[in-house]
């Protein structure tokens, strides 16, 4: 079913690494404001899906799409990449911080996109730092460097600097996945009260965490995408064999 | 065995005896023979006056100067030039045979005879270019013969700063130079600083390139332009010690004396700003 | 934008410099090539490069490389046999048997060699080398080619014992355990695991240091004569293509014969540093594969 409001749209995507090929004919909508979280064994594709919507995997020189991938019903190739990238975030896996401080960190996004008025920036970094619940721990320490913080705390700071630059999505690649429960339980949250604004995609290893936070959920084997539906039917009653064998761990 | 563990011992030793030997004792003693035989006639007047008599009594101040000069203007061109093209390599390239061929072309450029360069620099700079024997050819050959070193020195920094750094970046919204000004360049500069004052040592120490392209043995004063020629350490031992006769040994020696310092003294800063900056990796 | 514009220009600047790279030695080549060939154009290529005399001040002048070449020959040649078994050898004892500390001190020592200037080198071998080969071999002259073979061998040994310890370095640890494994001792292993094994490391590093040999112009400048005949042994003045190129061209008049003869050597000195680096770096990329 053609969604005319889908804010990213794959048409038989198809991804390779040199001559191998890692993502087959995924055809894939992504609703508007929703948490779309995406699971599946390791290789399924799922980072590469992820990354190849903000064009990330171009950096990579052995990497080859077909296909087109839409993003607000403009294909998104014909969009210049450090645009496309400011309207669509990432979040690695593992907190990726730049050796400076907690403020500089989140300046960094504003300052390559021409915001430099001193008082525009401090007022980015409050609202960014709170929108990512990180404001009320580290409002006092701000010239702190950021790679004294704890795990859980840098990759919250990774969602602040994603948020400074505005987008309009922010894609997730196993972000919890360093994480102790507590700081995962905070950067859940956070996604939840981030829905409001933004739409998120969740990739990720761990079947529970798709079913706490996201709206529907993908499954994906070995390239890919067997299932697409809302989370409850997913793991409870999915149509596909192969889905129900691995929410209910037969493989995985 | 007990022979085994013998020979052993017996190849070790000859092994130690050998670069002891040969190796050890003939750089001390190398070293030690210029600062010894150099060092008495070293004062506070030879290094700031000028020469007299033929070279054979006063100072070699124009010729320090000269040498400074000289390393001034070889680091002003191959730096950025050396700088960018190690930038493209690294940043820019993509995977093809013209890469490869830019690669070839430097490791080329380090293998050529500093002699050549001085041809080279003879016929471009001085004749096609009509610069003449000049501080600006002197100091142009200087750099291109210094270009592959600091864009190798280079490269290793670039290198060296972690992939991720970039990706963040970039997925931040930053294009490609954006990416390199501020979050690659400014962590590879320790690597870039170190490796150029290296090859600004090296370029010290050469007499060939400037033989015939900015070395002159007397002039009366120092030079004013870069049009004008000037004295080299290196280049002014070469003469004092084949050409000028009943040159005193005690100058000759102080000469060496004072290159050696100058080039071991950039040497250790290199050194020095390795080990600082390591120290100081806040990753 | 003017933001855009100024990133254009720098990243034109940037793809510039990398064209530059193969610009230089295209414009060496090329400029080096003009002026030899205008030496070809009145005296015959053949001559120069067969030709026993090389009097280049005579009526008619002789440009025969013959003696430049196999004085070039015999001080890099005699550089080369010395060098290598104690380059090799300092290597093997630096990388393999000396404790860290000591490693340390030794490394710094030869960065320190690598940090002379040739000319003094030179110079020390005017002042004392000479001299001391003159008694101690009671030969007519110390400037000969011996003493220029042993300060070039000396020039040379931190490239050789550098690279043959990367490649004993680089040897994988798998055939270290293995020769351990099988009771060898460290000896053992390293005559002849380890030795072999980076043996086209070595090889590719004795190469780069023929090249340096070869190239080298102020020490055989100063210490090996003046003599641009063909020697009857090492032990007797000769000249070298490089000091022939540096001691002669400030007494050649821009234009003339002699000056483009200079330049031809030039040439033949560039295509041969070329050919053995491009084999020296083909053989060391192979070797850290």
């Amino acid at each position: 079913m053609v969604n005319a409001t889908a804010i990213i749209k794959t048409e038989n995507l198809q991804c390779f690494y040199g001559s191998q090929r890692v993502l087959h004919g995924l055809n894939i909508e992504v609703v508007p404001n929703e948490i779309l979280g995406v699971i599946g064994p390791a290789n399924s594709g799922k980072t590469t899906f992820l990354r190849a919507l903000n064009r990330l995997n171009a950096l990579n020189p052995a990497y080859r799409q077909t296909g087109a991938i839409y993003f607000e019903d403009q294909e998104i190739r014909k969009i210049p990449d450090n645009l496309l990238r400011k309207k669509i975030g990432i979040i690695f896996a593992l907190p990726q911080v730049l050796p400076v401080s907690i403020y500089q960190n989140i300046a960094y996004g504003p300052k390559v996109h021409g915001i430099t008025n001193k008082a525009k920036v401090d007022q980015i970094v409050e609202e960014a730092l709170q929108k990512a619940y990180l404001w009320d721990e580290v409002k006092d320490r701000l010239d702190l460097q950021a790679n004294r913080l704890s795990g859980g705390q840098q990759q919250r700071l990774c969602i602040a600097r994603t948020l400074a630059v505005e987008p309009d999505v922010i894609l997730y690649d196993e972000p919890c996945s360093g994480l102790d429960p507590i700081s995962t339980a905070k950067v859940e949250d956070a996604m939840q009260k981030l829905k409001a604004h933004y739409t998120q995609i969740l990739v990720t290893n761990n079947t529970k965490q798709a079913a706490r936070v996201s709206d529907r959920t993908a499954f994906f084997l070995m390239g890919e995408l067997v299932e697409l539906t809302d989370t409850n039917t997913l793991f409870t009653t999915p149509k596909d064999s192969r889905t129900d064998d691995y929410v209910t761990g037969r493989f995985g | 065995m007990r022979s085994v563990q013998r020979q052993q011992k017996i190849a070790f030793t000859i092994l130690g005896l050998m670069t002891l030997l040969f190796v050890v004792v003939p750089i001390l003693l190398t070293v030690l023979y210029i600062i010894v035989n150099g060092g008495k006639a070293v004062t506070w007047e030879f290094l700031t006056q000028q020469p007299r008599n033929g070279m054979k009594e006063g100072g070699i101040l124009p010729a320090i100067v000269g040498t400074i000069i000289l390393i001034t203007g070889t680091m002003l061109f191959a730096l950025p030039l050396g700088i960018l093209s190690a930038v493209y390599l690294v940043e820019y390239a993509k995977d093809n045979f013209f890469t490869r061929l830019i690669k070839l072309s430097v490791v080329n450029l380090s293998g050529i005879p500093s002699i050549i360069y001085g041809l080279f620099g003879l016929t471009l700079f001085v004749g096609f270019c009509h610069f003449g024997c000049s501080i600006l050819s002197g100091t142009l050959t200087l750099a291109i013969m210094s270009l592959p070193v600091v864009i190798t020195a280079t490269k290793e920094a670039l290198e060296s700063v972690p992939q991720a750094f970039r990706e963040v970046s970039f997925s931040l919204g930053s294009t490609r130079w954006q990416t390199v000004r501020y979050c690659v360049l400014p962590y590879a500069i320790p690597g870039i600083l170190t490796g150029t004052v290296l090859s600004l040592s090296r370029a010290a120490g050469e007499t060939a390139p400037i033989l015939f392209t900015v070395a002159a043995f007397y002039l009366p004063r120092l030079p004013r332009s870069v049009y004008d020629q000037v004295m080299a350490l290196p280049y002014h031992l070469y003469v004092i010690s084949t050409q000028v006769p009943n040159m005193p040994l005690k100058l000759s020696f102080a000469t060496g004396f004072v290159l050696i310092a100058i080039v071991f003294l950039m040497n250790l800063t290199s050194v020095f700003l390795r080990i600082h900056y390591r120290k100081k990796k806040t990753w | 934008m003017h933001r855009k514009f100024s990133e254009f220009l720098i990243e034109g600047c940037i793809r510039l410099s990398g064209v530059l790279c193969i610009g230089f030695v295209v414009l060496i080549f090329l400029f080096l090539l003009k002026d030899a060939l205008s030496l070809f154009g009145v005296y015959s290529p053949a001559k120069f490069l067969f030709g026993t005399q090389w009097l280049p001040v005579s009526k008619p002048a002789q440009f025969g490389i013959i003696p430049l070449v196999v004085g070039s020959l015999y001080v890099t040649v005699g550089a080369i046999l010395i060098c290598v078994p104690i380059g090799v050898g300092a290597a093997m004892f630096i990388g393999e048997v000396a404790p860290q500390s000591l490693k340390n001190i030794l490394k710094s020592l030869v960065e320190i060699l690598a940090a002379i200037p040739s000319v003094v080198l030179g110079f020390i071998g005017i002042v004392w080398l000479g001299p001391f080969l003159k008694t101690t071999f009671h030969l007519g002259t110390g400037m000969c080619g011996l003493t220029g073979s042993l300060l070039l061998a000396f020039m040379a040994l931190p490239t050789i014992i550098s690279i043959s310890e990367d490649a004993l370095a680089g040897v994988p640890r798998a055939y270290r355990e293995a020769a351990f494994g099988l009771g060898a001792t460290r000896w053992q292993t390293l005559w002849r695991i380890l030795l072999p094994a980076a043996s086209s490391g070595i090889i590719a590093g004795v190469m780069l240091g023929i090249g340096r040999v070869i190239g080298e112009t102020m020490v055989v400048m100063m210490v090996t004569g003046n003599a641009p005949v063909i020697p009857s042994s090492i032990l007797e003045p000769l000249r070298t293509l490089t000091a022939t190129v540096a001691s002669e061209m400030g007494e050649a008049v821009s234009g003339s014969e002699h000056y483009f003869a200079l330049f031809a050597v030039g040439l033949i000195l560039f295509i041969i540093t070329f050919i053995i680096n491009l084999i020296a770096d083909m053989s060391l990329r192979k070797a850290r594969k």
